[in-house]
């Protein structure tokens, strides 16, 4: 490439700003369609709160219950690993801290850059491995659409370009930041038009589940 | 002045020992990366040398780059290279002025056509913009650039103005600058960049060229790996405590005077190519990093424009803050009114849906 | 008189889409762990049994007419559209394999509530015209009949003569004012007759004034189980009609699941109002009972018996402790399932299946999942509370050669009530 530079500095600037004026713009169309349609209004006589159940599913349903465990114990290992190890390498690692406080104007502290490094290595590993699953596993091959392969990509590439933009393993450096910012302004574009969105409205599905199981008095 | 004695000659008549000369070519060949083994080569080849002609042309510069040169340490024997490199014109460096400083590089120019070597520093207006934005003695830049280049050997770009265009092509970019490798497309052009560039790296390249006779290996943007061949990052003292994780987070505050990372105060080390980590200023004297303050980034395309001098190198370009919150909220307009269409369709399905009967499912038995 | 077409399905899907649906089909990441969760696919390894492929066609209705997105990939032709020929291919999916018991939605990562889906999925199915031969008759029989499997009163009257006189107690017929309307289910009247008599024996022993209605006596909803709100809309209005009139406080439903969940969630909201009385379970009256002290009980039963709770009861209705209170009046040796409760896993019978005769191979192998939990635990006897639960385990224990006798909890508590002493006055 003949202009690093000019290309880092196209990706984080209109590049950036592009994709995430679509991901806002995407998210916030789905996210006010869902709201929107709201739920007819119930005559049968409540046993149990919807609040409380609601928002305790939010958090009750991260942890499958030992039978589910027993049974899916790749999905449920593994899923954990790579979500955590995924979130940890976003919002834990210092430069992008730094990257959020510029869009948000917030930071938080975080973690030391070895003890970040090591959790994408094994958030890349991980992540490989629910390829190999997805590919293999009766039901997931079944139930998988060339969007849910889309959507794998593009969620490693901005972990396997970041790994190789930190470790400096591609010359010059412009160019492999470049590209680990352009896979997240691809990311961010992908988003809203994927399932994806369950990054947000996984937590409304669980409060409305928690809500219905909870009007009929089921814990959540 | 022509060139008429050689290097070797013109040095001992200044008195260099040979002793001094041969300490020079050595320091010269290890600071090109070259093996001990080329010392006496070098010394060789400039023992030889015969003065060849420099015209140095200065368009929209802030003169840091000539003063960084004449920073170069050593200064005696630069001096005499100095001496010896028949700099026929130089406004700063250059007794003469007015009608006569033109008339000397013109016949410089005219006597040593296809030879001389051509450095260039500033940026300048672009040939479709008003010339009168940048003239020497009437002429404009562009024009000047474009004569001097056709009976140039090489040329070399000075400093981030001419090999990028640097602060005048800054934004809005009002006289629309542009880099000499904008227009030079035809003859061979070394970038040595920086803001300035480190004095040594100025005569280094210009040593290695009078040495060799040719140009150096050039990156993709045509400067001397020897010196932007590697990142600040790379080479700089502070490294081990980025690689730990300890960032400096405000200046003066503990980590500062720790000497810890400047990477949150806005260093673009990591992005940079120049020889400052290694060579470093004033005789070696320190750098910008060990001052404590962050890197520029000054060797680099766009550096004006690349963000802000203390805005860290992860941080995006413009404000996508409010683009954020614009797009959310043309989100939710555009959402709403979908929604609100679609819920009517679902609402008329809803009014004009029949009620099954058993009469029309037993039809399907 | 009309036909049911694609376009009537189609509408009905569309009447179906509310914000809960949306948010699900938003946030499904095919884990497939639903899956993990549905006796279908378990016990048989097929991946067409993954509870969220069974929504595909609701799922293409929502996304391509009430997301922008969708509309827009429709419009380029990108997406699939739900024909004649998908709903026909869905309706094994859909009917046969599938109970409504609610597991995948107790169990999905980002909070799917997949049965909520496949209920309002079937209004679709029914209003095309791809329901099951088997609940068309049902439904059929429901609605002329009053009864799903034809069952007339003058068939239970002989019952209820039959119950009067091995008790010497009265069951008392529409008795106006009375404190709870009883209801019970064709199969139960068939098959377990002994639930008729074990009620009345416990209501007079605790003193609960009871009645049945001539005008409505069938709990269970045939509209449910096929997915007709029309249909269902109507067999509960019965019910508000029958405890209307007699101007009870409570109605009960029996030894039943679907039943259960089909009055007391369904119900008001398919004749759009509230009701003028509350709804039971009957085993929620029985542990009622005995929290207040009502139940005298006297002796145990001393084999080791295991549960199977009924999911409209457990899972869908949080009826899950009371028959544990009940069995320890009644039991001293009673072990749980190893996953119960909440977590239990469907027999297999219900949502529709059992009244499904093609589904039958199918509802079998499902009842493994039942089976293994069973012999985990090793009970000499199960007991439970839904007569098709009872029929199923029952039919599938024989089926699998294994000697455990299986007894409803209602006719369990009658067994050990205290004889009370001559009526007073």
């Amino acid at each position: 490439m003949s202009d690093p530079m000019g290309f880092l500095l196209w990706v984080k600037g209109p590049g950036l700003n592009w994709a995430l004026a679509i991901f806002a713009l995407g998210m916030l169309v789905r996210i006010v369609e869902i709201f929107m349609l709201g739920r007819k209004t119930n005559y049968a006589e409540p046993k149990g709160g919807e609040w409380g159940p609601g928002f305790k599913t939010i958090l009750t349903r991260s942890v499958a219950d030992p039978g589910t465990f027993a049974r899916a114990p790749f999905n449920v290992v593994v899923g954990w690993i790579w979500h955590i190890g995924f979130l940890i390498t976003l919002l834990l690692f210092i430069p992008h801290i730094e990257l959020f406080r510029g869009v948000l104007g917030i930071a938080w502290p975080g973690l030391p850059n070895p003890v970040v490094d090591a959790v994408t290595a094994i958030t890349i590993l991980a992540l490989v491995a629910t390829l190999v699953h997805r590919l293999q596993h009766p039901v997931k091959k079944r139930i998988s659409t060339p969007e849910d392969y889309l959507v794998w990509t593009v969620t490693f590439l901005p972990l396997l370009t970041g790994y190789l933009a930190y470790h400096r393993l591609v010359n010059p450096y412009p160019l492999i930041l470049g590209l680990h910012i352009l896979s997240v302004n691809l990311f961010l574009v992908v988003f809203p038009f994927t399932k994806l969105t369950h990054v947000f409205t996984a937590f409304i599905a669980r409060w409305y589940n928690g809500a219905i199981f909870g009007r009929k008095g089921v814990e959540s | 002045m022509a060139a008429s004695k050689t290097l070797g000659e013109s040095l001992r008549e200044h008195g260099v020992s040979r002793r001094g000369f041969l300490k020079f070519c050595a320091a010269t060949a290890s600071m090109m990366a070259l093996p001990p083994s080329m010392g006496p080569v070098i010394a060789a080849a400039l023992e030889k040398a015969r003065r060849p002609s420099v015209i140095w042309l200065s368009f929209q510069e802030c003169t840091g780059c000539t003063e960084s040169l004449t920073r170069s340490h050593s200064p005696t024997v630069e001096d005499l290279i100095f001496d010896v490199i028949s700099l026929d014109y130089h406004h700063t460096l250059q007794v003469a002025a007015g009608a006569q400083a033109e008339a000397a590089r013109e016949q410089a120019m005219k006597e040593n056509h296809g030879e001389y070597l051509l450095v260039v520093d500033g940026s300048l207006p672009g040939p479709n913009m008003n010339p009168g934005y940048s003239t020497i003695a009437g002429i404009s830049n562009y024009e000047m650039l474009k004569e001097a280049v056709a009976g140039a050997k090489a040329i070399v770009a000075v400093g981030t103005c001419a090999a990028f265009g640097g602060l005048p092509a800054a934004a809005p970019n009002p006289t629309g600058a542009v880099s000499v490798l904008d227009i030079v497309k035809d003859k061979p052009v070394i970038n040595v960049p920086g803001c300035p560039p480190v004095p040594m790296v100025i005569t280094g390249v210009l040593a290695q060229y009078l040495v060799f006779g040719k140009l150096p290996e050039l990156d993709e943007y045509h400067r001397p790996k020897a010196f932007f061949g590697q990142s600040i990052h790379d080479r700089c003292y502070r490294r081990p405590f980025y690689d730990k994780g300890l960032f400096a987070e405000s200046f003066d505050d503990e980590g500062a005077r720790k000497g810890w990372c400047l990477y949150r105060l806005g260093c673009k080390g990591p992005s940079t190519y120049n020889a400052c980590a290694t060579m470093r200023w004033n005789s070696g004297t320190s750098w910008p990093v060990e001052s404590g303050h962050p890197c520029l980034g000054c060797s680099e395309p766009k550096f004006w424009d690349a963000g802000g001098f203390y805005v860290p190198l992860s941080a995006p370009l413009g404000s996508p803050g409010s683009t954020l919150l614009a797009a959310g909220v043309t989100g939710a307009v555009v959402g709403g009114v979908a929604a609100a269409l679609a819920k009517k369709r679902a609402t008329t399905a809803a009014a004009e849906r029949e009620p099954v009967t058993v009469e029309e499912l037993e039809q399907k038995l | 008189m009309s036909e049911l077409t694609l376009e009537r399905g189609l509408n009905a899907l569309r009447a179906e889409i509310d914000a809960p649906v949306a948010a699900f089909f938003s946030s499904c990441v095919h884990c497939g762990i639903c899956a993990t969760a549905c006796p279908f696919y378990t016990e048989t390894g097929d991946a067409k049994y993954t509870p969220i492929l069974k929504l595909e066609p609701l799922r293409l209705v929502w996304e391509s007419e009430f997301t922008l997105w969708g509309r827009i990939k429709s419009s380029l032709g990108l997406s699939r559209k739900v024909t004649d020929e998908m709903l026909a291919e869905w309706e094994e999916l859909l009917y046969d394999s599938c109970s409504m018991c609610g597991r995948c939605s107790i169990v999905c990562p980002v909070g799917n509530d997949l049965q909520y889906m496949i209920r309002k999925t079937r209004e679709g199915m029914v209003a095309s015209g791809h329901a099951p031969e088997g609940l068309i008759g049902a439904a059929g029989r429901a609605i002329r009949t009053g009864s799903p499997m034809g069952l007339q009163w003058k068939t239970l009257d002989v019952q209820i003569k039959h119950v009067e006189g091995s008790t010497g107690l009265e069951v008392p017929v529409d008795k106006a004012g009375a404190e709870y309307l009883v209801l019970l289910s064709s199969m139960e009247i068939i098959n377990f007759p002994e639930y008729l008599e074990a009620i009345t024996k416990i209501f007079d022993h605790a003193g609960v004034k009871w009645t049945l209605s001539t005008d409505c006596f069938e709990a269970t909803n045939a509209g449910i189980q096929i997915g007709s709100k029309d249909i269902a809309a109507e067999l509960v209005e019965r019910v508000v009609s029958a405890a209307t009139k007699l101007n009870v406080k409570n109605v009960i439903s029996p030894e039943c699941g679907h039943a259960y969940t089909a009055i007391r969630w369904e119900g008001p909201n398919l004749i759009g109002r509230s009701y003028p009385f509350r709804v039971f379970h009957i085993i929620e009256v029985l542990d009622d009972l005995r929290a207040s002290g009502r139940l005298q009980t006297e002796g145990k039963e001393t084999d080791r018996l295991s549960m199977h709770d009924p999911c409209n009861l457990a899972r869908k209705s949080g009826v899950i402790q009371q028959q544990r209170n009940l069995m320890d009046l009644v039991a001293e040796n009673f072990v749980d399932l190893k996953e119960h409760g909440k977590y239990q896993w469907c027999c297999g019978a219900g949502g529709g299946v059992s009244s499904n005769e093609r589904a039958e191979p199918l509802k079998m192998a499902a009842f493994k999942r039942k089976k293994a939990q069973i012999e985990e635990v090793e009970p000499e006897r199960m007991v439970t509370m839904c007569a098709t639960c009872r029929t199923q385990l029952e039919e599938g224990l024989e089926e699998f050669n294994m000697d455990i006798p299986v007894v409803g909890l209602t006719e369990m508590i009658a067994d050990h009530l205290v004889e009370k002493g001559p009526p007073r006055g």
